[in-house]
């Protein structure tokens, strides 16, 4: 665990970077400058950060608890769908069909009336629990099922797998009430802010930079906190801790449904941002995906999960620009040198370099 | 060599004379068709057709067409590609002008209809079956006569009893109730649902009690019989489904089994193993004779096994032993292998879907009763999936490698010590199970799409079976794609495909917190560790 004087510092330091520097070289720095941030890349940015906030839900069940959910892409979506669904509702009239009772693609299937579980997500506040809830009810029943069955290493990873597989196949069917194939889009506004302006744009992305620092004291607070202690227990020696009488089965459970609760968070930030919520979030190659964010940035510290959110996507897009055949190739060398050649990610890379430097200086 | 000619042109009169017997009836008819109104011509084509004479078709076609007209003379001709020919005497004729025959929707629609129907008096029994089948599926009884007509003249039995079926079928509406008896007592066996509904339509309006109670009888027969149909046809695709399954479990049992590793690149061995039967195809046909294309399989399964079994133990050695004992690492690092594999794939071979063509031997299939088909290739997976994994089973059971993976799966560091090479056995092992998903890879080029993305659809399937089953018992993985493919199948006539697909999968959620180690769970400490 960092000092505290060194993790303030660094907390200050990427709130200065994210909530200042970046939002002054977008607004301030004049247009044709070669420090101006256009646009787009504040709502790239903003992607990434909600990325940040989902490794960073990953790293508390994965890095400190040693609990590999190959899910974590269900809860996000499921978020993801909560605030999608408040914002079909804020179309209203706007749609297509002019409909103000069904979204478009409600009406488009013929069906005439809303279904019970789009009631009252209308209200902002409602889907905004609903946010929280929906992931974290579903991580607390699964994970009750699963961690009281001592269901765990790789186990545990192919059902939580197999859940967000399932969640996929049930979210592509129409009958569902979720968009089927096409998902939720065409949003128009969120609390009556047009989506389309650079200022709700900038808004969001405060927001999630705002977020990835809550997740942060999150993570830190449960981390140094007794419990945290006994998570990393788990994680190192479950059966050890077992027969000192913790019940591994609440930790778990502790650590999963809270990682679930940020995933969905991490969720609903994304989904204004990008303007579409689809079945394929679901899919389980995203899951996977988020692992290796973690990976990279290094497992069970504070700052890998953001770093490799950051590093992984920021490499995606620019590959998938610069040369897309070659992402997949770079994607798999990636899992397969982090775990085989840097087991604790870029965090551990820096550190075993210092201390080699220390060691040569003395 | 005269003489022969001489019978030989006897014998052509001989046979052509009944044909014509009616030459003038019929000529007199398709000069009719060049009338003064449009009703006049359908009335014209209706009359021809009537007839029942199998040189029609070809007159009513080109009429439909607007190939059919009139020369200078007046006399009818059918124009075809610039020559003109008398449909009567059937002889190609100069001319030295053509008018076509003008005509509207309703009657290129009434001569169409005409012409398919007298298909039925086609000297070809294929065609004659075609236009039969489908006079029965318009169920119209305008055709009545001439099916009765051509009943006269068939000769095919099968034809002739199609003939009686569809005749029987249009008399199930007849004013006559001695006549609905005869046809609900002709369709007694009959297991086409249009037929059932018509059945039903007749119990619902029907007075006659002789005829009623014969219907009843007959309808719930044709229940009983369509239900067994609906059983054994759920029942087949259930067992082809779980032959599938199988086949991918099979080798990841072997690898999760044995090595506790869980090879997420197992489903790109699948898909190797696919490509290797495409290439080995495409080689079969740019360099061997014709005559061995149907052969290609054959070589296809050892190319198969011997590419994804070198390519297993390279990643074997060259990645997995060194993430031994670190599970969730070794997941993440054969999710890296199986991106590398699909995009390499994807390069050579391009993203399209590649057609890899059934042997013709494994092509088409028993057709059953009520439209129900047991499709071969389906059936030699069938029989496939079970050869491989008795032959899997004899391996691990018979041969001294056998025997040392067995040691190894029960208790590694004994088998260690009792001087069994375990690096050596991890390598065979893992080349074996990368082995039997390349032979499964060909199996399934032959029932589905051969694309880069083939082996993603398997991976979670086969990981279900694999964990529903047991880890490291080649029953449980048996037991656990049988039941999974039949549970799939009998639940998708009721839930859908898809939602059948999801209840299977919470299912297995729900199953494994019971039974977190399987149906067949291994015994012992080894378990544990």
């Amino acid at each position: 665990m960092l000092s505290e004087k060194t993790f303030w510092s660094g907390f200050a330091a990427l709130g200065l970077l994210f909530l200042v520097v970046v939002p002054v070289l977008n607004l301030a720095v004049p247009e044709g400058s070669a420090l101006h941030l256009p646009n787009y890349m504040i709502t790239l940015i903003g992607k990434y950060l909600c990325y940040a906030i989902l490794a960073m839900a990953m790293n508390l069940v994965w890095g400190y608890c040693g609990v590999l959910s190959l899910g974590h892409g269900a809860f996000f979506a499921l978020g993801g769908y909560a605030m999608g669904m408040y914002m079909m509702r804020a179309i209203g009239s706007r749609g297509s069909y002019g409909n103000a009772e069904l979204p478009d693609f409600m009406v488009f299937l013929n069906w005439k009336e809303l279904p019970w579980f789009w009631m009252g997500f209308d209200h902002f506040a409602f889907a905004l629990i609903m946010v929280m809830v929906v992931p974290g009810i579903l991580a607390f029943v699964f994970g009750w099922l699963a961690f009281r069955s001592r269901i765990n290493g790789v186990y545990l990873s192919i059902v939580t797998q197999a859940m967000t597989y399932a969640l996929m196949l049930a979210f592509f069917r129409n009958e569902m009430g979720f968009g089927g194939n096409n998902g939720l889009t065409d949003f128009k506004d969120i609390l009556g802010f047009d989506l389309t302006q650079a200022s709700t744009k900038m808004g969001l992305y405060l927001l999630s930079a705002v977020m990835v620092g809550a997740t942060f004291l999150v993570v830190r607070f449960v981390a140094a906190s007794k419990l945290g202690r006994v998570m990393m227990a788990v994680r190192d020696a479950e059966s050890r801790v077992r027969f000192l009488g913790y019940s591994v089965t609440s930790v778990k459970l502790f650590a999963f449904t809270v990682s679930a609760v940020l995933a969905g968070i991490a969720g609903a930030l994304y989904v204004p941002q990008v303007g579409i919520i689809n079945p394929s979030e679901f899919s389980p190659a995203n899951s996977i995906e988020i692992a290796i964010w973690v990976a990279v940035g290094g497992r069970g510290t504070l700052l890998g999960p953001l770093l490799g959110a950051f590093a992984v996507n920021g490499a995606k897009t620019w590959l998938t620009g610069a040369a897309p055949e070659l992402w997949l190739f770079a994607l798999g060398a990636l899992f397969i040198i982090v775990t085989l050649a840097l087991p604790k990610g870029l965090v551990g890379l820096w550190s075993t370099l210092r201390a080699k430097a220390k060691e040569k200086t003395q | 060599m005269k003489m022969l000619k001489l019978v030989l042109a006897l014998l052509a009169l001989l046979s052509v004379v009944p044909a014509y017997a009616d030459d003038d009836d019929f000529a007199l008819r398709v000069k009719a068709l060049n009338g003064e109104s449009y009703s006049d011509k359908i009335a014209a084509a209706e009359a021809l057709a009537a007839l029942g004479d199998g040189r029609a078709a070809p007159v009513l076609e080109a009429l439909a067409d607007g190939r059919l007209g009139y020369g200078p003379d007046g006399s009818i001709l059918i124009e075809d590609n610039g020559a003109y020919t008398d449909p009567v005497s059937g002889q190609v004729v100069q001319v030295a002008a053509f008018d076509a025959i003008t005509v509207n929707n309703r009657l290129r629609g009434v001569a169409r209809g005409a012409a398919a129907r007298l298909a039925l008096f086609s000297p070809d029994v294929e065609a004659r079956r075609a236009a039969m089948e489908s006079i029965m599926a318009s169920g119209s009884d305008d055709a009545a006569d001439m099916v009765r007509t051509a009943q006269a003249k068939e000769t095919d039995p099968a034809i002739k009893a199609l003939m009686a079926a569809t005749l029987a079928n249009l008399d199930l509406t007849s004013n006559d109730p001695a006549r609905r008896l005869a046809a609900i007592n002709t369709l007694g066996d009959s297991n086409d649902p249009q037929i059932r509904s018509r059945l039903q339509d007749l119990l619902a309006s029907e007075t006659d009690p002789a005829v009623r109670q014969a219907a009843d009888k007959m309808l719930s027969g044709m229940d009983f019989r369509l239900g067994l149909i609906g059983f054994s046809a759920n029942l087949f695709q259930g067992l082809s489904l779980g032959s599938v399954l199988l086949l991918a479990a099979i080798g990841l049992a072997v690898t999760f089994g044995v090595m506790g590793v869980i090879n997420m690149a197992h489903g790109e061995m699948i898909m190797l193993g696919a490509y290797t039967a495409y290439a080995v195809q495409q080689f079969f046909r740019a360099v061997l004779p014709p005559d061995l294309i149907d052969f290609y399989l054959v070589a296809a399964l050892p190319a198969a096994f011997a590419v994804t079994a070198l390519v297993g133990i390279a990643l074997e050695r060259g990645v997995i032993r060194f993430l031994y004992g670190r599970p969730l690492e070794t997941m993440l690092a054969t999710w890296g292998i199986s991106l590398m594999l699909q995009q390499v794939v994807r390069q050579i071979f391009g993203a399209t879907n590649m057609e890899v063509a059934n042997p013709a031997w494994m092509t088409g299939g028993w057709e059953l009763a009520g439209g129900f088909t047991l499709t071969y290739n389906r059936v030699v997976i069938i029989f496939f999936c079970l050869a491989v994994l008795g032959g899997l089973a004899a391996l691990l059971r018979y041969s001294s490698f056998g025997l040392s993976m067995r040691a190894v799966t029960q208790n590694r560091p004994m088998a260690s010590a009792m001087g069994i090479p375990t690096g050596r056995v991890d390598a065979l092992t893992f080349g074996l199970g990368s082995g039997i998903a390349g032979i499964a890879g060909v199996a399934l080029s032959q029932i589905g799409n051969v694309s880069p993305n083939l082996g993603q659809g398997y991976i979670v399937d086969s990981f279900m079976v694999v964990v529903f089953g047991g880890v490291g018992s080649l029953w449980g993985t048996l037991v656990g794609a049988l039941s999974l493919g039949l549970v799939n199948k009998f639940l998708e006539p009721y839930a859908g495909a898809m939602l059948g697909k999801i209840l299977v999968l919470v299912f297995i959620i729900l199953f494994i917190q019971k039974r977190p180690r399987g149906l067949f769970a291994l015994k012992g400490r080894s378990v544990e560790s």
